[in-house]
């Protein structure tokens, strides 16, 4: 199984029935096809559109039905389109349930940076900022490191997202749950060791005296 | 009142350097008729206020590819390369702003309040340069209204009289824009008699448009 199969089968555990659910582009849409059997969420789309469903059969799609990336989809019956305002109202009023975003870096706050690199790439925040500061639960979806160099580090050195701490990191190497007292780490993937986790990540871990193994969605 | 115009005419209303709102999102409920008659008769120096410039050839991307415009204010260029090579090169400047503040900002402008207060930002490089303020003992900033001399409207139909439809996520940003200009166009797939579009189901009323464009519609 690659990494970003494990990530997004882990963060699929993490969805309950009813919950109003916004996936980020890329990695975290992919954990929409892992939902574990018997759990219904409805997506948003920050676009505006809560009832998101998935990309119709070549012929169908609708000009006018897409997702944040301008990628067209589906949409379940009882799905509902509104315009901006009321879409990042319902971001930013806890009326979202989880938001799953891709991570540069989080730190031992807690805090997440993954809209900028000085210099190198600016794609600028889209909704990033809103979700991270509004939805009731925010889950980074991320590889450990990135080509070699630990992303979970004592401070964000990149441009913050958000000052508020997350709620869960998933890596395909860890499950790690920023606290007030710090990272503490929940659980490692199968196979993983907990020093293999220790020996990728920069920030101080908190290590339990039980580690639990990920389980992953089916 | 005649408001039906043709795409041409419209876009002749439009000087270089104005200032012009766009709805759409990714090219989705995009003008992209008044787009493409803005690269046409080779305007330059305008701001544009939009979601994202999409990508090269698309929507927006359209006026940057033509290096129409001289800033632009958006929430996303990470899916136009040309953009960001303008912005790079000093030929384009670009204001980021986080998507709904983008969107309050506008709808603070049409709806005639000094501005919103909003968590998004706080203690980042968003908050640079602007006010905080401590409201129930939670902190906010203050973001300002954002107007334009023109919007530009993609939307579903619009009636005779100037009333205004739209489809799922081709309504994005259009309804907030429509009250946040001096002049208002919009591109409809289709025009209906007056009365087909109940009262119910009118988003943008027609006091607030000026101007319609007639043909057919394009995505894209």
């Amino acid at each position: 199984m690659d990494d970003k199969t494990i990530i997004a089968k882990r963060v699929a555990r993490e969805m309950k029935s009813g919950q109003l659910v916004n996936l980020g582009i890329g990695l975290p849409t992919s954990v929409a096809r892992h939902l574990p059997a018997g759990v219904e969420v409805f997506f948003q789309s920050e676009n505006g559109i809560i009832g998101m469903a998935a990309v119709p059969a070549e012929g169908l799609e609708n000009d006018s039905l897409s997702d944040a990336g301008g990628s067209p989809i589906g949409a379940v019956a009882g799905a509902a389109a509104f315009d901006s305002c009321t879409s990042f109202g319902l971001i930013r009023g806890g009326h979202l349930d989880v938001t799953v975003l891709g991570g540069l870096q989080v730190d031992e706050l807690g805090q997440l940076a993954n809209w900028m690199v000085p210099g190198r790439m600016v794609p600028g925040m889209g909704g990033a900022m809103d979700l991270v500061s509004g939805a009731r639960r925010v889950i980074v979806a991320m590889t450990h490191t990135a080509r070699g160099e630990a992303k979970i580090l004592p401070r964000c050195t990149l441009p913050l997202t958000s000052v508020r701490r997350v709620d869960l990191v998933v890596t395909e190497l860890a499950v790690i749950e920023p606290t007030a007292r710090g990272l503490l780490l929940r659980e490692t993937a199968p196979g993983v060791a907990v020093e293999q986790v220790l020996a990728t990540t920069a920030a101080r871990l908190i290590v339990p005296d039980q580690v639990g193994v990920m389980a992953l969605a089916a | 009142m005649n408001k039906a115009i043709s795409a041409a005419a419209a876009a002749e209303r439009i000087a270089d350097g104005a200032v012009i709102m766009i709805g759409g999102f990714m090219g989705v409920g995009s003008p992209h008729r008044l787009i493409d008659e803005l690269v046409r008769q080779k305007r330059t120096g305008l701001t544009i206020i939009a979601n994202d410039s999409a990508r090269p050839g698309v929507g927006i991307g359209k006026l940057i590819d033509a290096h129409a415009v001289r800033r632009l204010i958006a929430t996303h260029i990470g899916t136009n390369a040309e953009t960001q090579r303008q912005m790079i090169a000093g030929e384009l400047a670009v204001d980021l702003v986080p998507q709904g503040t983008l969107a309050e900002r506008i709808r603070a402008a049409g709806h005639g309040l000094g501005g919103v207060l909003t968590p998004t930002g706080v203690g980042t490089i968003a908050a640079e340069g602007k006010r905080t303020l401590e409201v129930e003992g939670r902190t906010f900033l203050l973001e300002t209204p954002l107007a334009a001399d023109v919007a530009l409207i993609g939307c579903h139909r619009a009636d005779y009289s100037g009333n205004l439809d739209y489809s799922l996520t081709a309504r994005n940003f259009n309804p907030l824009m429509a009250m946040a200009a001096g002049l208002v166009i919009a591109e409809p797939d289709a025009v209906v008699p007056v009365g087909v579009i109940p009262p119910d189901a009118v988003v943008t009323p027609h006091v607030l448009v000026d101007l319609f464009v007639q043909g057919e519609p394009r995505h894209g």
